[in-house]
C-alpha cells in the first residue's frame, strides 16, 4: 500500500503534539480533548458528510457513551477497556433502535425528530438523580490504569500517557472509518449522499444503508463520549444536550464536511478558540458563531476545503 | 410470451387520469418507441412499468412474474433497469466511480466492508467493459458533473448497464440536447439495440423515434392512440391529426 501524504502529515502532527504544543502555549489535556471531540465530529461526518444525512441529535449518542463508560467504573468494575466497551454497547444499541424508527424520514424531518429524541436522553439524564447524578452530573469514578500484562500504562495520573492511549484508540476508530469508505459498502453510502433516486435505481435498499451508517456513526460518537468520559473522570448532561449536537454539526462543517479530516480541523479550531476566548470572555460562543458564518459564506467548502484549493492554486 | 406485458393499466391521481386503458407488450430484443404531445401521460406510464408508484387499474407481468405492486428495487433485480428525463447521476463522482458502483451493487458486494484483489479485478474487467461499450472509456476518471449533457446520458445509460438489464427503459434520452449530442446519444441506443438488448424509450423527437424503432406507440391525453411499426405510424390519420400535423 502507498503512503499516503495527508494520513503522514496528520500521524506526525499527532504523535509529535506533546512536544510541541508546550512550545505554542498549548497543554496536553487540550490536545487530548481535541482528539475526542475531533473523532465525535468526525463520527457525526461519517453520516453527514459521507452518506448526506444530517443528524441534529448525535450528542445523545456521545452523552450515552459518557454515561455508559461512567457507570461500568462506578457500578460495575475498575476496567477502563471494559468502561469503554459499555459506554459503546449503550451507545450503539441506543443508536440502532432508534435509527430504525427514523431512517423513513429525509431532510429537515430526519434533523428534528433526532433532536427530538436526543432531548429524550438529555431529560433522563436531567431527571433520574439516582442513577445519573441528574444536574449535577455523574461523578465518584476514575479511570483505571491500562493493564496490558507485562506492563502497566499509567492513564490515572500521567496526562502524556493518557494522550497516547486516546490517541490509540482515535487511530483505531478513523482507520476503521476510513477503511470502511474506501470499501464497496462505503461507495454505496456516498451512492446515495449523490442521488438518492439513481441509488435507489441501482437496486439499494436505501433505508437499510442509511441505517447502517447511523449505526456505525453512533458507535464512534459513543466512544468518542466513553473517551470524554474517561477525559473528565466526569458525565454531564450537557454533553446530551441538542446545543453539544449543534457544537458538533458546526465543527464539522467548520473544518470541512466533504473532506474526511475535515472536521478534526474544525473540533481543533473550536476547541482551541474556545480555550483562548472563554478566558477572556463569557461571550466567547458569538466568536465562533461569527466564524462559523464566515466559513459558510465565503468557505462552503470548510476551512480543510479552502486550504486544499490554495494549495493546488 | 413477451418479454413485458402491461396489461389495461390506468393511473389516476385524484380526479386526474393521466393514463387510461394502456396495453403494451415487448417482445425480447425489440426497440419500442413510445410517444405522444405533451401531457400525453408518457412518463406517467413509464413511472408505472418501473414502479416509482402502482396503477390504480390493470397489472403489469415482467417475463411471467407480476411486477404490478413491487418497489423500483424488486424490479431491477429482476433486470428493468431505467434512465430519466432530468439525467440521475452521481455528480460529484468520476464516470468510473459511477459506474463501479453500479457493478459492485449488482455483483452483490454491497454490503462488503473489503474486497479482496481477484474480486477488484474483475470488477474493474466488467466497468472498462461497459464504458468501452458506451464509448466513455477516454473519460473515465472525468467528475461526471462537470460533463456535457451527452457525455452524462451516456454514463447514466452506463449505470443502468451495470446490472445487466434484460429491459433498459429510457426516458426521453436525448431530451434538451443539441444535433451533435442526440446523434452521439441515438448512435449509442442503435448500438444497444444491436448488442441484443431490449428497449423502451419514450422520446419527444421525432427524427430519433423513425430512425431507431422496430415499433411504436403512440399516446395521447392518457389513452393510446396507434400501434406499430414507423412506416404504419407516419401514415396513420388519427396520429396525424392529432400530433404529427400539429409539428410538422
Amino acid at each position: 500500500m502507498k503512503l499516503r501524504p495527508d494520513i503522514v502529515g496528520i500521524s506526525l502532527i499527532l504523535v509529535l503534539a506533546p512536544f510541541w504544543l508546550p512550545l505554542v502555549h498549548g497543554y496536553e489535556a487540550l490536545g487530548t480533548r481535541v482528539l475526542v471531540l475531533g473523532l465525535a465530529a468526525m463520527s457525526l461526518n461519517f453520516l453527514l458528510g459521507f452518506t448526506g444525512v444530517l443528524s441534529f441529535g448525535h450528542a445523545a449518542y456521545f452523552g450515552l457513551g459518557a454515561y455508559g463508560c461512567g457507570f461500568a467504573l462506578k457500578y460495575l468494575a475498575p476496567s477502563t477497556p471494559l468502561a469503554i466497551l459499555c459506554g459503546m454497547l449503550l451507545g450503539t444499541i441506543a443508536g440502532a433502535l432508534l435509527g430504525a424508527l427514523i431512517v423513513r424520514r429525509r431532510g429537515v424531518y430526519f434533523a428534528m425528530v433526532t433532536i427530538a429524541f436526543g432531548q429524550v436522553f438529555y431529560f433522563i439524564a436531567f431527571r433520574w438523580n439516582t442513577l445519573t447524578g441528574g444536574d449535577d452530573g455523574l461523578r465518584g469514578f476514575s479511570r483505571q490504569p491500562i493493564d496490558l500484562g507485562f506492563t502497566t500504562i499509567n492513564i490515572a495520573d500521567n496526562l502524556t500517557a493518557l494522550y497516547y492511549f486516546v490517541l490509540v484508540c482515535f487511530a483505531i476508530a478513523v482507520g476503521l472509518m476510513g477503511l470502511l469508505l474506501r470499501s464497496p459498502f462505503g461507495r454505496t453510502l456516498l451512492a446515495i449522499r449523490e442521488n438518492e433516486r439513481r441509488a435507489r435505481f441501482l437496486g439499494l435498499p436505501i433505508e437499510q444503508h442509511i441505517w447502517l451508517s447511523f449505526v456505525i456513526s453512533c458507535a464512534f460518537m459513543s466512544m468518542a463520549g466513553a473517551l470524554y468520559a474517561l477525559l473528565n473522570n466526569f458525565a454531564d448532561p450537557k454533553g446530551l444536550h441538542y446545543t453539544q449536537s449543534g457544537d458538533f454539526v458546526i465543527m464539522a462543517v467548520l473544518g470541512g464536511m466533504r473532506s474526511f479530516w475535515g472536521p478534526l480541523l474544525g473540533a481543533a479550531v473550536f476547541v482551541v478558540l474556545q480555550d483562548s476566548l472563554s478566558s477572556m470572555t463569557t461571550n466567547w460562543q458569538s466568536w465562533i458563531g461569527v466564524m462559523f458564518v464566515i466559513v459558510v459564506l465565503f468557505f462552503p467548502r470548510g476551512l480543510l476545503g479552502f486550504l486544499r484549493r490554495k494549495s493546488q492554486a | 410470451m413477451s418479454l413485458l406485458d402491461v396489461n389495461n393499466v390506468t393511473k389516476a391521481f385524484g380526479s386526474l387520469v393521466a393514463v387510461r386503458n394502456v396495453s403494451l407488450s415487448i417482445e425480447p430484443g425489440e426497440l419500442r418507441a413510445i410517444i405522444g404531445p405533451n401531457g400525453a401521460g408518457k412518463t406517467t406510464f413509464f413511472n408505472l412499468i418501473s414502479g416509482l408508484f402502482p396503477p390504480t387499474e390493470g397489472t403489469i407481468s415482467f417475463d411471467g412474474t407480476d411486477v404490478t405492486q413491487l418497489p423500483p428495487q424488486r424490479r431491477v433485480v429482476l433486470g428493468m433497469a431505467r434512465t430519466f428525463q432530468i439525467t440521475e447521476i452521481f455528480p460529484e463522482l468520476s464516470i468510473a466511480e459511477n459506474v463501479r458502483i453500479g457493478v459492485e451493487v449488482a455483483g452483490g458486494y454491497r454490503l462488503r466492508p473489503w474486497i479482496r484483489k481477484a474480486e477488484n479485478a474483475a470488477i474493474q474487467e466488467r466497468v472498462a467493459e461497459i464504458l468501452e461499450l458506451t464509448q466513455l472509456a477516454a473519460k473515465a476518471g472525468r467528475t461526471v458533473g462537470e460533463l456535457s449533457h451527452g457525455d452524462q446520458r451516456a454514463a447514466e445509460i452506463s449505470m443502468a448497464l451495470t446490472l445487466k438489464p434484460r429491459i433498459l427503459l429510457l426516458d426521453e434520452p436525448t431530451a434538451g440536447m443539441g444535433d451533435q449530442e442526440t446523434y452521439e446519444v441515438t448512435a449509442l441506443i442503435k448500438r444497444l439495440h444491436r448488442e441484443g438488448y431490449t428497449i423502451a424509450l419514450i422520446e419527444h423527437d421525432m427524427r430519433v423515434v423513425f430512425n431507431l424503432a422496430d415499433r411504436i406507440l403512440v399516446l395521447d391525453q392518457g389513452s393510446p392512440l396507434a400501434q406499430g411499426t414507423p412506416q404504419e405510424i407516419s401514415t396513420n390519420e388519427a396520429v396525424q391529426a392529432a400530433y404529427l400535423g400539429k409539428t410538422a
